[in-house]
């Protein structure tokens, strides 16, 4: 903990300077990303006519919509200063699951990724919460286990399920009401959802808490364990509904997805200015976060002499940029 | 208070009756036995003072009245109920709350959100932040502490924070509050919060257990007292009956004549003070915070630090050491000029800190005591990189036993060691670096008498051995008594400087509170009321 002792006799002046700065470094925590954000969208919006356009602006959304399903899962994992690198994997696999249970039924496309995903997650939670081990190892188990188990029902990518044509299933992430698709309606709903359980909820409460001080939150009787692993669950459910999403969208199992998703949602989280540590962020950061490595995409996909390899490029400077800045700002504010 | 009436209907029905006891209670840790057969008894509406030195087994049995530990052996009962508590939720849900020495709130969310954390108050099924909130600011009123409920909890100052985990506390209808040290890190006008609630608590039938190394304290709020050695029962009475030093001589397990030769503190006469300064600390400024502070120690010398709070004792010695980026100013270590703002360039040149907060940046509880007293000589240790085991073992053992460590093994964690003992550690770490200059911040808050006196006696004969001392302490005896001078810190200046030969506590106390500027202008309501309050305390502690 930094010094925070007041003076005092110290006059009023520098008083409020150190408030205003404190009050501008937790704004650039918060707000950094949709700072950026709304930088380049405007920038992006003068220089290509395209950009702009209906479709290219809900193509974006779409797009974003799947990484924002993981990303919103990782947001309460970090909260709770852990991490989960499986969500990529477990992506992946519920959506072939869902493809496979597509040709059984709708009700079977949705029920079978989500039982195993989230047995998957409880798993994880388990081991993690009530075991003790570090979430790091046991989310990179997770990883491996749920892409192998991937290839191994799709023969190695062999075989390729595919959503039988004029399942209803298709309309998940194919339909649209008052033209806005499905899937931006749900990432809405989902991330409302989830900043109500965050910040008005004793279970978000209890996230908090544990990402601020695991002991203090201990010693004050909160579930520990059960807070945990239900965090772990829901990281894997949400994971493998964006799994069902994109089935649901692409119309089939897409055997190699979400190779990497996991860090691009922890990179959305923290760009959103949650605390890698835990114990401070909003949803909504997160979802901001998801928008910008998502509008960089399309921008330098935009740009048609640059080749797609510097999206990963771009995005990673400004994931440095911006916490750098975040880490100046508050110095001496936190440790 | 009116808000803990069903508290008070729940505890009022049997006053006097046993509330929460030990029978036989034993536990262990790695073969050292912490507590042997402990009987004790809480009874509904008294304050009862647990009391023991370092390492006799205070705190472990407050862990298991808390549910922290489960006992090896024997049972606890509550309500004349006999109760396994396996985890604190366990405890709490019963009607157990604690307030805890180290304040053990999360920093990073509100006031009130601590304050009701796991308990807030609902609408809807969802957290209503705007009752919460007013729940917690009526709740603060009622206890008399202006703090802002919404702030962000680690923004505050230690007592404060520990005000809201008093707050905390009270806000749940509790039949027994068990209080460990909470007054280490309190300012006077906090204490005296701190004892009121306790005693309108006690009032309406609450059982409160009382832990304090402050020995006053005890006779000014308890009813009755254990008193526990080496993990094991000794006395329980009434505290009317007790004299301190009955009361010091069946702690230490020794004869009263012995105690009363001895002195209250383990403190000897002054020391040599011939030679070139050691330490020479000339126009150091650090933004906000000190305003050009000078300050010289001779080798054999301690020196006292003494100033109100927000007076800058733990900036200056923060910043000698390097961990406080100085504005301008000079260190010089035996004539050798020092660059400030390096902790690395002070320690190489013999200067040694140790900190207040000896959980947040010392200790590293997992580590063993070996690895912790190795930690700051690793870098002399090791040839080429290469750490030599064997002068590392040699070099414990030989603090282990000049310091009196108690141990299992010099491998048992740093964790399972009590207060006392943990300080004794962090100073063999210190002193393994062969200091020239050992800055003290507090360096006896928060442990036992037994092993106050212990690191008293400690610090006399490291200057003794020509060490130069800087001490820092909120108590005044220990300044009075320790310090072969005083230099008494206002606002960031020196205020005065005592020779402490002739000098009373009482006159350190007018030296700092006859020399206070009026409190016209007021940055900060909290800390400034604390301040106005307490004319005469020491700067306590501060975040």
């Amino acid at each position: 903990m930094s010094t925070t002792t007041v003076d005092p006799a110290t006059s009023n002046a520098p008083e409020a300077a150190l408030a205003n700065r404190a009050r501008f470094a937790s704004l650039v925590q918060r707000q950094g990303a949709l700072a950026i954000f709304v930088v380049v969208v405007a920038v992006a919006s003068v220089s290509f006519d395209s950009f702009a356009s209906q479709g290219n602006i809900t193509g974006i959304a779409v797009q974003a919509s799947f990484l924002a399903m993981l990303a919103l899962g990782m947001t309460f994992v970090i909260m709770t200063g852990g991490i989960d690198l499986s969500v990529g994997s477990v992506f992946a696999l519920g959506g072939v699951l869902a493809a496979w249970g597509s040709q059984h039924g709708t009700l079977a496309a949705f029920v079978l990724p989500l039982a195993v995903c989230g047995a998957i997650g409880l798993v994880q939670g388990l081991v993690i919460a009530r075991g003790g081990l570090p979430p790091f190892i046991v989310t990179l188990a997770g990883l491996l286990f749920a892409r192998g188990l991937l290839l191994l029902l799709s023969d190695e990518g062999a075989t390729t399920y595919k959503v039988p044509r004029g399942s209803s299933f298709r309309e998940l992430a194919q339909g649209e009401l008052l033209g806005i698709p499905y899937p931006v309606i749900l990432v809405v709903v989902f991330f409302a959802i989830g900043g109500l359980v965050l910040h008005r909820t004793s279970y978000g409460a209890s996230v908090l808490a544990i990402g601020g001080q695991e002991d203090a939150a201990d010693l004050m009787g909160l579930p520990v364990v059960r807070t945990k692993v239900l965090t772990y669950v829901a990281s894997a459910l949400l994971a493998g509904f964006g799994g069902v999403m994109i089935a649901s969208y692409t119309s089939s199992g897409v055997t190699i997805l979400g190779v990497g998703t996991e860090l691009e949602a922890i990179a959305a989280v923290v760009l959103g200015g949650t605390l890698l540590t835990g114990g401070a962020g909003t949803v909504l950061g997160t979802l901001v976060g998801v928008l910008l490595l998502q509008v960089i995409k399309n921008v330098i996909n935009q740009i048609g002499s640059l080749d797609s390899d510097w999206q990963s490029v771009v995005s990673g400077t400004i994931l440095l940029l911006v916490v750098t800045l975040q880490r100046v700002l508050t110095r001496g504010d936190r440790t | 208070m009116t808000q803990h009436s069903s508290a008070a209907t729940a505890a009022a029905a049997g006053v006097g009756d046993p509330v929460l006891q030990t029978v036989g209670v034993t536990k262990s840790f790695g073969g050292v036995h912490a507590l042997k057969g402990v009987d004790f008894e809480l009874r509904a509406g008294e304050i009862h003072t647990l009391v023991g030195e370092n390492g006799a087994g205070k705190s472990t049995l407050i862990k298991v009245l808390t549910g922290v530990y489960t006992p090896d052996g024997g049972e606890v009962r509550y309500a004349g109920e006999t109760v396994h508590f396996r985890r604190p939720a366990d405890a709490q849900h019963v009607g157990i709350s604690t307030i805890y020495q180290e304040v053990n709130l999360v920093p990073l969310l509100s006031v009130a959100r601590n304050i009701f954390l796991g308990r807030e108050p609902r609408r809807f099924g969802l957290i209503d932040v705007g009752a919460m909130n007013k729940r917690a600011r009526e709740l603060m009123a009622e206890l008399g502490i202006d703090i802002d409920v919404t702030a962000e909890l680690g923004r505050l100052g230690l007592g404060s924070q520990q005000m809201v985990a008093l707050a905390r506390a009270m806000s749940v209808d509790s039949r027994v509050v068990i209080m460990d040290e909470p007054t280490s890190s309190l300012e006077t006008a906090e204490v005296e919060t701190l004892f009121r609630v306790a005693r309108g608590l006690r009032d309406r039938g609450v059982g409160l257990v009382f832990v304090s190394h402050r020995l006053d304290e005890l006779w000014e709020l308890c009813d009755r007292v254990t008193i526990l050695r080496d993990g094991e029962w000794v006395h329980t009475g009434p505290m009317t009956e007790m004299t301190r030093l009955d009361l010091v001589s069946k702690m230490l397990g020794r004869d009263i004549e012995e105690v009363r030769a001895e002195g209250a503190t383990e403190f000897g006469s002054s020391h040599l003070k011939a030679g070139e300064p050691a330490l020479v600390v000339s126009g150091l400024e650090v933004a906000n915070r000190l305003h050009g502070v000078d300050l010289t120690v001779r080798p054999g010398e301690v020196v006292g630090l003494a100033g109100l709070l927000g007076s800058g004792r733990s900036e200056t010695v923060k910043a000698v050491y390097g961990a406080l980026k100085a504005r301008s100013g000079e260190v010089t270590v035996a004539g050798r000029k020092v660059r400030t703002g390096s902790v690395r360039g002070a320690l190489a040149s013999g200067v040694a800190l140790l900190s207040e907060d000896r959980k947040a940046e010392g200790i590293v509880p997992d580590l063993s005591v070996r690895d912790n007293i190795a930690l700051a000589v690793l870098p002399r240790m090791s040839q080429a990189g290469v750490v030599s085991e064997a002068r590392i073992d040699a070099l414990v053992d030989t603090f282990m036993k000049r310091l009196r460590i108690k141990a299992s093994s010099p491998d048992q964690k740093v964790r399972e060691l009590s207060g006392g003992n943990q300080q004794k550690v962090l100073i063999a770490r210190w002193l393994a670096t062969e200091p020239t200059v050992f800055l003290l911040d507090e360096p006896t808050r928060g442990i036992d008498v037994g092993a106050k006196a212990e690191v008293q006696g400690l610090i006399d004969e490291l200057a003794e051995q020509g060490l130069a001392v800087v001490l820092i302490s909120s108590e005044m005896d220990e300044l009075v008594e320790g310090a072969d001078r005083i230099v008494v810190l206002h606002d960031g200046h020196v205020q005065a400087e005592l020779d402490s030969t002739d000098l009373s506590s009482s006159e350190l106390l007018a030296a700092l509170a006859g020399d206070r500027e009026p409190d016209s202008q007021s940055p900060s309501p909290a800390t400034n009321q604390a301040a106005k309050q307490a004319p005469t305390q020491t700067e306590g502690q501060h975040a």
